[in-house]
C-alpha cells in the first residue's frame, strides 16, 4: 500500500509539470507543486545535516582512531549553524531599519559572512586548486598516442592550452598572414565553434533524450529503485 | 588522547610535518616583522542615518536622512580599505580612528592562509593539518547550506504561508501579502515525513516525500530538457549547407563550418545508438562520431585543466597578495592613493 501511494504522488507530481506548459489553468499548480519541491529540496539539506550529526557522534562515542576531528566537525558544523540560523553580527536591511532581524544572515560584517569568506571559500577553492596537479599527473601517466583517437584527443588538448595563453600566441605568430587560421589561437576558436560545437551538441541531445526515457520510466512506475528494498 | 588525531599518519612522519610547518611559521615570523609587515586587514565605519516616511496608501518607507532628523534609525557598517588608504590617511592625520585594523578579519585572513597552506600540503600526504582543515570545511558546508536552505527558501516559503504576521514581525517586514495558507501545510507534511527518515521507524514513512520530489524533477527535467535541449539543439543544426554573404557572394569558409557541424552531429548520435549494430554505412557514421568526440573530450580537457590553474593562481594571489604582502600590482598598498584616501578621513 505504502508503494502504490509513492508511485501515485510520483505519477501525480510528474504529470502536473509535465502538462503545466500546455494548459494554462495548470500554471498556477505548477507554480505550487515547483514551491513545495523547493521546500523539501531545503529539508533534504536539514535531513543531510542531522545524517552528519547522527553520524559523527557515533564515531565520536565509539572513539576510534581520529575521533577528534569528528569533535571538529561537530564544532564547526554548530558554530556556523549557530552564527547563520542566529544572525549573530547582521544589521537591519535599510529598507526595514527598525526590524533587527530584517538583515540578510551573509551581509558584509556578519558571522556568517566571516565564515563563508575566510573558512569556506579558501578551503573549497583550494580544494579545486589543487586539483591542476592531479589532472596534470594523470594525464602525463594516461595520455599517449597509441592511436589515431588518442591522437586527437592529446592534439586538441594541447592546442586548447596554448590557443588560450600568450604562449600559443607567441609559437604560431610568425605564420603569414594567409595562413593565420593555423595560428593556435584561431586554430582553437576554429575547435570550439565547429568541432566542439558539432560533439557536445549530440551529448547534450543524447543526454535528453537519456532524461526524457528515465523520466517516462520513473513516472510510469518502471523504475522503482528509488523505493528501496527489493522494488 | 593521540588517537583523537592519529588516523593513518605513523610518528614518524608526524614529526616530519610538525618540523615543516615550524619552519613555514619561521619564514612567516620572518616576514612580519620585515618592513611594512603583512596579512592586516583595514575597515572604515560607514554610518547611515534612516527616517521613515508614511505614503498615502499608509505604507511606511524608509529612505537615508540627513543628521539630526528627528526620529532617525542609525545603522553602522564596516567597510574594507586598503593597506594605502590606511596609510595615507595616517600620513594625512597621525592617530586618526576613522580606517583602522579590523582584528576579526585580520584573524580571518590568517586562519584563511593557514587552510589554503593546509590544503597545498596534501599533495606531499596526508597530514594532521589537513585532516583538521578537511574535517571543518564537512561541518561548515553541511551548515552553510542548511543556514541557506532556512533564510531562503524554508522561512519565506513555508513560513511566510503558515505564519505570515509572525514572519513579517520577525524578519520579513516587506512582505506581500498576509494571509494562512492552508496549502502549505502539504510540504510541511511530506517535509516532516522526509525527515522522519533521521529515525528508525522513518523509513518507509519518507518514501512518500522522496517519491514526490523525484516525480516532480522527473516532470520539470523532461519539459526544459526537450525544449532546450532536443528542439532547440536541433533547430541550431538545421544550418544550410550552401551559405552565402550578405552581398550574395558564395561564403566557402561557412559552408565548410555548416557541413562539418551537422556531419559531426549526425556521426555523433550514430555512435550513441546502441541498438543498431555499428557495421557497414553506420558503423563508418560512428567512427567519425568517435572522432569529433575525442576533440570534444581534448576541448573539454583543455578547458578544465585552464580552469584549476587559473584557481591555483587565484590563491598564490591570496598568499602572495593579500596575505605575505610581497608583491602589489594594483597599487593598493601604495602611497599614490593619498589624494583619494584622504578624502575619507574628515
Amino acid at each position: 500500500m505504502s508503494r502504490s501511494i509513492a508511485l501515485l504522488i510520483c505519477l501525480v507530481g510528474g504529470l502536473t509539470m509535465l502538462v503545466s506548459p500546455f494548459l494554462p489553468m495548470a500554471t498556477g499548480w505548477a507554480n505550487d507543486v515547483t514551491d513545495w519541491f523547493n521546500i523539501l529540496a531545503a529539508m533534504a539539506f536539514v535531513l543531510g545535516g542531522g545524517s552528519l550529526l547522527k553520524v559523527q557522534l557515533m564515531r565520536l562515542s565509539a572513539r576510534g582512531p581520529g575521533w577528534g576531528y569528528s569533535a571538529v566537525t561537530l564544532l564547526a558544523f554548530a558554530v556556523t549553524l549557530w552564527v547563520g540560523l542566529g544572525k549573530v553580527g547582521v544589521v537591519a536591511d535599510p529598507s526595514a531599519p527598525m526590524v533587527p532581524w530584517s538583515g540578510k544572515p551573509d551581509d558584509e560584517g556578519s558571522a556568517f559572512w566571516w565564515i563563508y569568506l575566510y573558512v569556506m571559500t579558501p578551503i573549497t577553492s583550494t580544494l579545486f586548486a589543487v586539483l591542476a596537479f592531479y589532472v596534470a599527473s594523470a594525464a602525463f601517466r594516461a595520455f599517449r598516442a597509441k592511436n589515431l583517437e588518442a591522437t586527437l584527443l592529446l592534439a586538441t588538448a594541447f592546442v586548447i592550452l596554448l590557443g588560450r595563453t600568450f604562449a600559443g600566441v607567441v609559437l604560431t605568430g610568425w605564420l603569414p598572414d594567409w595562413a593565420s587560421g593555423l595560428r593556435l589561437e584561431n586554430l582553437a576558436v576554429t575547435i570550439m565553434d565547429v568541432f566542439n560545437t558539432a560533439g557536445n551538441r549530440a551529448i547534450i541531445i543524447g543526454i535528453a533524450l537519456g532524461v526524457a526515457s528515465t523520466g517516462i520510466r520513473l513516472l510510469l512506475g518502471l523504475d522503482r529503485s528509488y523505493l528501496g528494498g527489493d522494488a | 588522547m593521540s588517537d583523537a588525531i592519529t588516523d593513518q599518519t605513523a610518528p614518524a612522519q608526524g614529526r616530519w610535518w610538525i618540523g615543516l610547518f615550524l619552519v613555514i611559521a619561521v619564514l612567516v615570523a620572518i616576514r612580519a616583522g620585515m618592513g611594512e609587515g603583512m596579512g592586516r586587514v583595514y575597515v572604515q565605519t560607514e554610518t547611515t542615518r534612516y527616517a521613515s516616511t508614511t505614503n498615502e496608501q499608509g505604507r511606511v518607507a524608509w529612505s537615508a536622512a540627513a543628521d539630526g532628523t528627528a526620529g532617525a534609525v542609525t545603522i553602522e557598517r564596516d567597510l574594507f580599505r586598503t593597506a594605502g588608504q590606511f596609510r595615507a590617511a595616517e600620513s594625512a592625520a597621525p592617530g586618526q580612528q576613522a580606517i583602522r585594523v579590523s582584528w576579526d578579519r585580520t584573524i580571518g585572513l590568517w586562519l584563511a592562509a593557514f587552510f589554503t597552506l593546509a590544503v597545498f600540503s596534501f599533495l606531499a600526504g596526508d597530514n594532521p593539518a589537513y585532516k583538521l582543515t578537511e574535517s571543518i570545511v564537512i561541518g561548515v558546508s553541511a551548515g552553510y547550506w542548511m543556514v541557506v536552505a532556512f533564510w531562503e527558501t524554508l522561512v519565506p516559503k513555508l513560513l511566510a504561508n503558515l505564519a505570515p504576521d509572525m514572519v513579517k514581525a520577525w524578519c520579513m517586514p516587506n512582505l506581500e501579502g498576509g494571509a494562512f495558507n492552508p496549502i502549505a501545510l502539504i510540504p510541511l507534511g511530506l517535509g516532516i515525513m522526509l525527515l522522519s527518515q533521521l529515525t528508525p521507524l522513518g523509513r518507509h514513512v519518507g518514501r512518500w516525500p522522496l517519491a514526490f520530489v523525484i516525480g516532480t524533477f522527473a516532470g520539470l527535467k523532461m519539459v526544459s530538457h526537450v525544449e532546450s535541449d532536443i528542439i532547440e539543439q536541433v533547430r541550431a543544426t538545421m544550418l544550410p549547407l550552401v551559405a552565402f554573404e550578405d552581398d550574395g557572394s558564395f561564403a566557402a569558409w561557412a559552408s565548410i563550418r555548416n557541413v562539418l557541424i551537422i556531419v559531426g552531429v549526425l556521426c555523433t548520435l550514430a555512435y550513441f545508438v546502441f541498438s543498431v549494430e555499428h557495421k557497414g554505412a553506420v558503423g563508418r557514421a560512428a567512427r567519425v562520431g568517435v572522432w569529433f568526440l575525442m576533440i570534444t573530450f581534448g576541448s573539454a580537457f583543455g578547458f578544465t585543466v585552464m580552469g584549476r590553474i587559473a584557481l591555483l593562481a587565484a590563491r598564490f594571489e591570496f598568499l602572495f597578495i593579500d596575505w605575505l604582502w610581497l608583491i602589489d600590482p594594483k597599487g593598493e598598498r601604495a602611497m599614490a592613493v593619498v589624494a583619494a584616501a584622504t578624502q575619507l578621513v574628515p
